[in-house]
């Protein structure tokens, strides 16, 4: 029953667009609702895949593309590490089905992140597994760039979280 | 199924996000009521034409109904509607004893003023879908212990 989550979130980004003038209004407003999505996510995530504690970035970014991507929305995103310090990924999505009924968007929107939810529902996920992350999106479909990506930077651990566990 | 824990969040964090809103503006709470029927009714609207593109044309008013409380309810709830009466004269009381969007926050009596605004959206989820198979109406809900509604 996606089709009930793509639509419902088709009528909040409608509804947001209306109360709303600024398009980065209506930006904020959606990745700090997914903000607090990704705080109860995670919880719900853990539980269900049982995944080991991650060692890396790396392997961060390939778990959140792998299994909770599959999960949560059924499609699985390609990974690639686009920084030598290894805390950038790009998460590309081919295809993203929140934006199946949505054609275009209006030309008086012109930079609005229809899919900000996402961005605020990784970072709020990993905030709560004490990971400090920025997310934006890189690339937009419905903007006319060929693909959707999402850049996930590492922001620095604290020190001493780092020497505890060694 | 993971989809619902998504949606059942992105459904809390809609109605958290109107009320906080209109708390900071100066909207009153039967504005955010509206704006969450009405985007309810949107949803609706779309979702029963897609669930009924196959399906046979409906018989009469209590066909629909059956519909409703059968095959869309268990599309989008998972579960079917516990209770349907009927006065035959054009009111129908469906009955949920554990609605799923309310069995994570209460057991009981308590935060029973909350319980409103979370019915909102489905209230307007059921307008809609009446509405695109021809039948006006107006939809209300009742809590009067969770996760119990009708």
């Amino acid at each position: 029953s996606r089709e009930l989550l793509v639509l419902t979130y088709g009528a909040l980004v409608a509804q947001l667009c209306k109360d709303y003038e600024k398009d980065e209004d209506v930006n904020t407003c959606l990745d700090r609702m997914g903000y607090g999505i990704g705080v109860r996510l995670i919880d719900d995530f853990l539980a269900r895949s049982a995944v080991r504690k991650c060692h890396s970035y790396s392997e961060t970014a390939d778990v959140i593309a792998q299994v909770a991507f599959k999960m949560y929305l059924g499609v699985t995103p390609s990974v690639s590490c686009s920084s030598a310090a290894g805390n950038e990924f790009s998460l590309i999505l081919d295809k993203n089905p929140l934006v199946d009924f949505v054609e275009e968007l209006p030309a008086e929107r012109a930079s609005l992140c229809y899919c900000n939810l996402l961005c605020g529902v990784i970072r709020g996920a990993l905030e709560m597994v004490h990971l400090a992350a920025e997310v934006t999106f890189l690339q937009d479909r419905l903007k006319g760039d060929p693909v959707t990506e999402i850049g996930i930077t590492f922001l620095r651990k604290a020190e001493d979280r780092k020497h505890k566990r060694n | 199924m993971a989809d619902e824990a998504l949606f059942l969040l992105l459904h809390n964090e809609m109605v958290a996000g109107l009320y906080r809103a209109a708390e900071q503006g100066e909207g009153e709470n039967g504005r955010c009521t509206t704006k969450l029927e009405s985007m309810g009714f949107r949803v609706g609207q779309g979702l029963i034409e897609r669930f009924t593109k196959d399906t046979a044309r409906f018989k009469d008013e209590l066909d629909i109904m059956k519909f409703i409380c059968k095959d869309f309810w268990t599309t989008v709830f998972k579960k079917q509607i516990d209770n349907l009466r009927t006065n035959h004269q054009g009111i129908y009381v469906l009955q949920d004893n554990k609605f799923h969007l309310l069995t994570q926050m209460s057991a009981g009596k308590q935060y029973l003023e909350h319980a409103p605004k979370y019915l909102a959206f489905t209230c307007g989820l059921i307008r809609g879908g009446l509405l695109n198979l021809g039948i006006k109406s107006i939809v209300t809900a009742e809590v009067s212990s969770m996760p119990a509604c009708k």
